[in-house]
């Protein structure tokens, strides 16, 4: 762990967005843009936490439910629910999420190393722990996580 | 200011690279018996283009080369030598030089030092060998020898057997002439002179069938006049010499008559015969020449350009499809002028749609025209006469489809050849012709492009397949049917040639050729008769962009069905509807049992209907399997963008893209050939029990 905050750069902005009580935070430049929920088209025979497709300008892109994915918060859908729309490894990938609280830098002396439990992701996909004030903020390798094999998203012999 | 000579060569090294394709082309389809002067200038135009080119640019050795090519091309066009195909081989060659000339100085591969020399040698060989032996190749002669006159026939005959061979021989006797035809390089005179010693040389005349034609013309009329005192030379005696003008005119108006005719036929058998080598198929000549003169006025686009403008006409006709719908829901008296806008706008995306989907296309000749070649080597290296055939070359395609279709093809044209066409002695005694056809076709069906590569050979054997699979512990048995016996070729490390030749037969191909094609959304079926010949063709989709769909509802949900797999649609009735145990249900369409599948089974969607009869039954076909599928309802039919739902997402069984309704909507598009393949869980013998 401590290999991946040093090779990192020293100040990451990051967008924070909120899962139930926890805070995350995601590497910025991943981040294509921030909207509302729209109607999707349902996949068949897809994991329920796969929302389905968008239109997006003319691009089909999936929408994964991470409330439902890690079982936190509560999936409802109305004008407030967010989607963050990323691009990742050369997709475009929108996640739900409860609602995107801040854009923040994290200096690496706000990192600390993650423990081996405790948040409702994998730690193989969390980077570290940051502080702020008297905010945790979980700090997740999102492009490792949506192209994990769990999330179902790319094709198994692409992952 | 320093010009970047970078792109000028690039452009250099595509242009020679399709003049050599040109020239290849032209050669191959020239008849070199009598050659088009057309052709002739285009293959020298092109060896020309080449030459300045490699001049500007200071490639000395493709100069050197082009050089000597232009040269002799240059003497062939002005007629100063006769074209032989000798010479074709040679050309032949030296573009192969060239090319490699070519790639070398691009910075693929080395150049090789020796076949260039080697090439240019013949091509100075040839030059200079055809420079002696002035005009007369091989000319047809006809030997007159005047009526009264006494010789030794056989004497005279292994005489000009020396010079060549005799055609034709009409014995004369006191009142009507000897007429001898004879093939020979030889020059009139030097005939003329050997046969001096048997019979007086003004008794006899020799005209070269090139002079005879201008000859018949010219002594037509005065001949016929002439005709009594001719007959009156052959009465009197011989001591006078005849005057010699006019028993040249009366001969070349005699024998005129006989010997005119068969000039004709004879050119029109070199027309239509073709060398077993050499394919000359005469129809395709015109047809070539107008898509080479749609080439010259042609411009060099970058297919990314071409890619960006159709994705770009792609969302247009999102836009006019959305705007479409919208305005379906205005009063059509009070906005009459929009509506009639709308109704001109889906006309012009259509068209402009169309026009950016040909820019696309190109002809399958852009495959097809290696062929030729390919076919000639390959006979020649296995002793084998073969005849290829070539049928709807004009036969458009997606561009991206035509590169990756060459390897296959070849593959295939191949293994024809090698396996399918016998040998010459083995096909005689099967009482067939000597030489082999091979037919590459294709053509449009539906929305596919078929390619087909027949032979008239020996045919896949079914035993020998069988046996070989079992060899190699395949799960096979003899009951299998001929399609699945086929199929078996394609298994990777399936040869089952008796020999390896380096042709083929290391048993690489026909897998690697079934996976390319898969890869490009078609399939290759095999059809094939012991004895008969076989039949293999490529199904292709047309293009993967833009497809005419159906939408259809089922359980609210909206999916679109390619119109191509669609056969009809109908409301089932429930009596037609059987359940099989355990095995779902089929129904009875004009007495055909095909299986029935709901599409909410399918993709597990609550079932809104209650009972068959509420909703529709929809017959699909794909890979030669009929089904139908039970959908709630139609909804009309669109013109849909395929967009591949892989690039952001994965492959989902049954779906075979997504498109992007006039709603901003995405429905997806399903992937019929899966979903029949889902339905053959009843097999047919089930079907079948059911109808008896």
């Amino acid at each position: 762990m401590d290999q991946v905050l040093r090779d990192s750069e020293v100040n990451r902005e990051l967008l924070v967005f909120a899962l139930g009580k926890e805070e995350y935070g995601i590497d910025i430049l991943k981040v294509q843009e921030i909207r509302g929920y729209d109607a999707v088209t349902g996949i068949a025979n897809a994991p329920a936490f796969i929302k389905g497709v968008i239109n997006l300008r003319g691009n089909i892109v999936p929408i994964v439910d991470l409330r439902i994915k890690f079982n936190i918060g509560n999936p409802s859908y109305d004008q407030f629910t967010v989607v963050i729309i990323l691009n990742v490894a050369q997709r475009t990938v929108g996640i739900v999420v409860d609602g995107v609280s801040d854009v923040m830098t994290l200096a690496s002396d706000q990192l600390r190393n993650a423990p081996e439990f405790g948040a409702a992701l994998d730690t193989a996909y969390i980077l570290g722990l940051g502080t702020v004030d008297e905010r945790m903020i979980i700090l997740v390798d999102i492009e490792k996580l949506m192209t994990s094999a769990d999330m179902a998203l790319v094709d198994a012999v692409a992952a | 200011m320093s010009i970047d000579m970078g792109q000028f060569i690039l452009v250099f090294f595509d242009e020679a690279a399709e003049h050599l394709a040109n020239m290849e082309s032209l050669l191959l389809n020239i008849n070199v018996a009598e050659p088009d002067s057309e052709d002739l200038n285009a293959i020298f135009r092109a060896a020309h283009s080449i030459k300045g080119g490699a001049a500007t640019f200071g490639f000395a050795d493709l100069t050197d080369v082009t050089h000597v090519l232009e040269n002799l091309l240059d003497k062939i066009r002005k007629n100063e030598i006769t074209l032989t195909a000798e010479m074709v081989d040679a050309f032949l060659q030296s573009g192969d030089v060239l090319q490699d000339m070519l790639s070398a100085h691009r910075g693929q591969g080395q150049p090789d030092e020796l076949a260039m020399s080697a090439t240019k040698a013949r091509l100075t060989q040839l030059l200079t060998s055809q420079e002696d032996t002035t005009m007369v190749e091989l000319d047809e002669l006809t030997i007159v020898i005047q009526p009264g006159e006494t010789f030794d026939e056989t004497l005279l005959c292994r005489e000009l057997d020396r010079f060549g061979t005799i055609d034709d021989f009409t014995p004369g006797d006191a009142y009507s002439p000897w007429l001898y035809r004879i093939k020979t390089t030889e020059n009139p005179e030097k005939i003329l002179d050997s046969m001096s010693f048997m019979i007086e040389p003004n008794r006899v005349s020799i005209t070269s069938s090139a002079e005879c034609q201008s000859e018949f013309g010219l002594f037509l009329t005065p001949a016929e006049s002439d005709l009594s005192v001719d007959e009156g030379f052959g009465f009197f005696d011989d001591t006078l010499g005849a005057a010699l003008s006019e028993a040249t005119a009366a001969t070349a108006e005699e024998a005129g008559y006989g010997f005119f005719q068969p000039i004709i036929e004879e050119a029109v058998v070199a027309a239509v015969s073709s060398t077993p080598a050499a394919v000359t198929p005469i129809s395709r000549l015109q047809n070539e020449r107008a898509t080479d003169k749609a080439a010259e006025s042609s411009i060099r686009v970058s297919v990314e350009k071409v890619d960006q403008l159709l994705n770009l006409v792609g969302e247009l006709v999102i836009t006019q499809s959305m705007l479409a719908q919208n305005s379906l829901q205005l009063d059509p008296v009070l906005h009459e002028k929009l509506l009639s806008g709308v109704a001109q706008l889906e006309r012009n995306t259509r068209e402009l749609q169309e026009s950016v989907m040909s820019i696309r296309m190109m002809p399958i000749s852009f495959v097809f025209n290696r062929y030729p070649r390919l076919v000639r080597d390959l006979a020649g290296k296995l002793g084998k006469q073969v005849e290829l055939r070539m049928i709807g070359e004009n036969t458009e395609l997606d561009k991206g489809f035509i590169e990756k279709l060459s390897d296959p093809l070849t593959h295939l044209v191949r293994n024809s050849l090698d396996h399918g066409i016998e040998m010459p002695d083995v096909r005689l005694s099967r009482n067939k012709q000597a030489q082999g056809t091979l037919t590459l076709k294709a053509f449009h069906q539906g929305g596919n492009i078929v390619i087909e590569v027949s032979d008239d050979g020996a045919g896949l054997s079914r035993e020998r397949i069988l046996n070989k699979a079992k060899e190699r512990g395949m799960n096979v048995n003899d009951n299998m049917s001929d399609n699945e016996v086929w199929m078996l070729i394609f298994e990777a490390g399936f040869s089952t040639a008796a020999e390896i030749t380096d042709v083929s037969g290391r048993g690489v191909g026909m897998d690697v050729v079934r996976k390319n094609i898969q890869a490009m959304g078609g399939r290759v079926e095999i059809q094939s008769m012991t004895g008969v010949g076989s039949t293999m063709s490529i199904r292709l989709p047309l293009t993967l962009a833009i497809l005419d769909g159906m939408s259809i509802s089922a359980s609210d949900e909206l999916y679109i069905i390619p119109l191509t797999f669609i056969i009809e649609s109908l409301q089932p009735k429930t009596e037609e509807i059987k359940s099989m145990a355990g095995r779902g249900n089929v129904i009875n369409v004009r007495g055909e049992y095909l299986p029935l599948i709901a599409l909410y089974d399918i993709f597990n969607l609550p079932a809104k209907l209650k009972s068959f009869e509420e909703g529709l039954v929809i017959i699909l076909e794909a890979e030669g399997q009929k089904i139908a599928l039970f959908v709630d309802d139609l909804l009309g039919q669109h013109q849909v963008v395929v967009k591949n739902l892989e690039t952001n997402y994965r492959r989902v069984n049954g779906v075979a893209g997504a498109t992007i309704m006039g709603d901003g909507h995405v429905a997806f598009i399903l992937d019929v050939a899966a979903l029949v393949k889902t339905a053959q869980h009843l097999s047919s013998s089930d079907i079948s029990r059911l109808a008896a």
